[in-house]
């Protein structure tokens, strides 16, 4: 039923399998050798940022709440994991190192040299509160989803029962993701102030495994996670629940007046996004290293939309394939492989005029292309977006028709 | 007969405007009512507080055999109560399918997750056929409701309140912006829809509501001027002055 009506779901898992192949076999771990660990690295988190661009997707293109937040969810994720891999890493080495002392330590023991070790950088040797179960992978994976959770259904329930719309919302969302990164910037509130959370690319248990072997782990797991989300998502967004989720979007009074709960609707789709999105980051952060509070900048948010505009919003690959594009893309121009243009009278570097090019895009696909690359996607498939200026299609039946608008 | 609606001295003023003041009504069971009343008479107003869209700074409104008050009440659940409204000007959603439409509309749980795991049934597809054949939108059920012409949006949205199966409908001018022939076909349907169930229909259009053959309510600065039936109210001295004699 889903393939049917939505065919892409096979093209896509297709295109994820394959990709998956072909860097395998390419692998330093498992094949030739051709991509260099760091590639792997790269292409890993790239399926990570996609994975968050579909949530995106859906509380923005389909449920059209513009939310600025879903990165300091991600970053949430990205947290809540980091504590555990920290932890459990530092208690391998601290007992390591008590195992030579004359008498076995006691558990207290351990446990303050693991506090001494984490945070004597920011100038204190007390385990904090939250750091209670970092201990556990298990309860850590369940805070992994929880915590996030939580926290968007608290925000989403204050602002959606308010009423709080458009670009209120957006303003609201930047600013909860702003004072979030505030708080975590300090050094008292427990979670190593600016430093962050590092060397979170040594996962406990693994320590003797090459990081060429774990970052292929972590690409299949990125590639699962983002092929079973499009499934979740591509379900989610059909049938009845997909389509009110969409008049939601389009005309929210009138689906008030049809008599569903405008807000459960927002508040369920809200906090759902917000669980993946930080599934998405705690699968990122062990292949990025290190997570500190400057990921959770407002910028970051923005910089997710910019990506499923791109792509080409209200339809789920759209924004997979905009968050690749886009992320790839400024990789290749920040890590200054870019040739530099010469001007003659001045020389354009990339490293400093990405952002410049980036942000012309975006304000070229929003007036020219509102599809974004989809629209390419259309134009093969023979799909027509119609200039109707918002006037009706027109009642006759020989008035062209909206065929494209599958999403 | 007892009421199923019965609104009492509501009022309602927006920054020192009063769109309505201290305005009573009441509606049957099964009865067909129009209310006609120049602009800024009320009506939209009325029609908002009765649907939970604005509430009123003093009155009640009671609902049903219980005699319920939906002033605590949110839209959504005054509509799953059974408070279908049509508005003035068609709204569709133009970016779904007619039967996409007609299936949101369907009297069916209305919560998150029960909808989440709803499925297209037999029974549920033909509702839906069955919906659009008395719309006359039989062979557009898989068009986009946006290719549709204004009146047969309008069409498409009185099939949306049907599937709702309300207890009372509020309709907004009907025949704002149909032909001849669409305007007979929904006074017809009207009627007929008032023999199982409370209609009110708020018109400006004086032939429209001719028609209609039923009790007038005349709103006038957000109070009942006048109640009865169309040659009754017509011949009411200030009905005349205030409406019909300009």
């Amino acid at each position: 039923m889903l393939i049917r009506k939505y065919p892409s779901v096979l093209i896509f898992l297709a295109v994820l399998a394959v990709f998956t192949l072909i860097v395998t076999i390419m692998s330093q771990a498992y094949g030739t050798g051709a991509i260099p660990t760091s590639t792997i690295k790269l292409f890993g988190k790239t399926l990570c940022l996609a994975l968050a661009a579909l949530a995106m997707d859906v509380v923005w293109g389909y449920a059209g709440i513009l939310s600025l937040g879903h990165m300091a969810f991600f970053a949430l994720g990205g947290y809540m994991i980091g504590m555990w891999l920290m932890y459990a890493r530092t208690e391998e080495i601290v007992t390591a190192t008590l195992a030579n002392a004359p008498i076995p330590p006691t558990p207290i023991e351990v446990q303050e040299g693991i506090a001494g070790q984490i945070f004597g950088v920011v100038g204190s040797t007390d385990l904090p509160l939250a750091w209670s179960f970092a201990g556990s992978l298990q309860i850590q994976l369940l805070l992994v989803l929880l915590v996030p959770g939580i926290f968007a259904l608290l925000f989403g329930w204050l602002a959606f029962r308010s009423r709080v719309n458009g670009v209120y919302l957006s303003i609201l969302t930047q600013a909860m993701t702003l004072a979030l990164a505030l708080w975590l910037f300090q050094n008292d509130s427990g979670f190593r102030g600016n430093n962050g959370l590092s060397g979170l690319q040594n996962i406990p248990g693994l320590t003797d495994l090459p990081q060429s072997t774990i970052s292929i782990w972590f690409l299949w797991a990125s590639a699962l996670a983002l092929g079973v989300t499009y499934v979740l998502a591509s379900w989610l967004v059909s049938g009845k629940f997909g389509s009110v989720i969409r008049a939601i979007r389009d005309d929210e009074a009138r689906v008030r007046f049809l008599g569903y709960s405008v807000e459960g609707y927002k508040l369920f789709i809200f906090t759902l996004t917000a669980m993946i999105c930080a599934i998405a980051g705690a699968l990122y952060y062990p292949q990025a290293g290190i997570i500190n509070p400057a990921e959770l900048a407002p910028i970051a948010s923005i910089y997710l939309a910019v990506w499923v505009a791109i792509g080409g919003r209200g339809r789920l690959y759209g924004a997979v394939i905009g968050a690749i594009f886009v992320s790839l893309l400024s990789s290749w121009f920040t890590g200054g492989k870019a040739p530099d243009v010469n001007l003659g009278f001045y020389t354009i570097n990339w490293v400093d005029w990405w952002q410049v090019l980036l942000g012309v895009a975006f304000v070229l696909v929003t007036l020219f292309a509102p599809r974004g690359l989809s629209s390419i996607i259309d134009a093969v498939a023979g799909l027509r977006h119609p200039m109707r200026r918002g006037k009706d299609l027109g009642p006759d039946l020989g008035a062209l028709r909206e065929k494209e608008a599958e999403a | 007969m007892s009421d199923l609606l019965e609104v009492s001295g509501i009022s309602k003023s927006f920054d020192g405007f009063k769109a309505i003041n201290n305005l009573s009504f009441s509606i049957a069971e099964a009865e067909l009512r129009a209310i006609i009343g120049p602009n800024g008479a009320g009506k939209t107003t009325f029609m908002d507080i009765v649907t939970g869209k604005t509430r009123p700074d003093e009155g009640q409104v009671r609902w049903g055999e219980l005699s319920r008050s939906l002033l605590r009440m949110s839209e959504a659940q005054i509509a799953r109560e059974g408070i279908g409204r049509k508005f003035q000007r068609p709204t569709v959603f133009e970016d779904q399918s007619v039967a996409d439409n007609l299936t949101m509309a369907l009297k069916a749980p209305r919560g998150a997750f029960s909808v989440l795991f709803w499925k297209a049934g037999k029974a549920s597809r033909a509702r839906v056929e069955e919906l659009a054949a008395e719309v006359g939108l039989a062979e557009h059920l898989n068009r986009k409701a946006g290719e549709l012409s204004h009146g047969q949006k309008q069409w498409l949205e009185i099939g949306m309140l049907l599937a709702q199966e309300p207890r009372l409908l509020l309709v907004d001018e009907p025949a704002a912006g149909m032909t001849l022939a669409e305007r007979e076909q929904t006074t017809t349907l009207l009627k007929r829809l008032a023999e199982t169930r409370a209609v009110v229909v708020v018109e400006h259009d004086m032939e429209f509501v001719r028609r209609l053959n039923c009790k007038v309510t005349v709103l006038h600065q957000g109070a009942v001027l006048a109640e009865g039936s169309l040659d009754h109210v017509s011949a009411n001295p200030d009905v005349i002055e205030v409406y019909l004699g300009r």
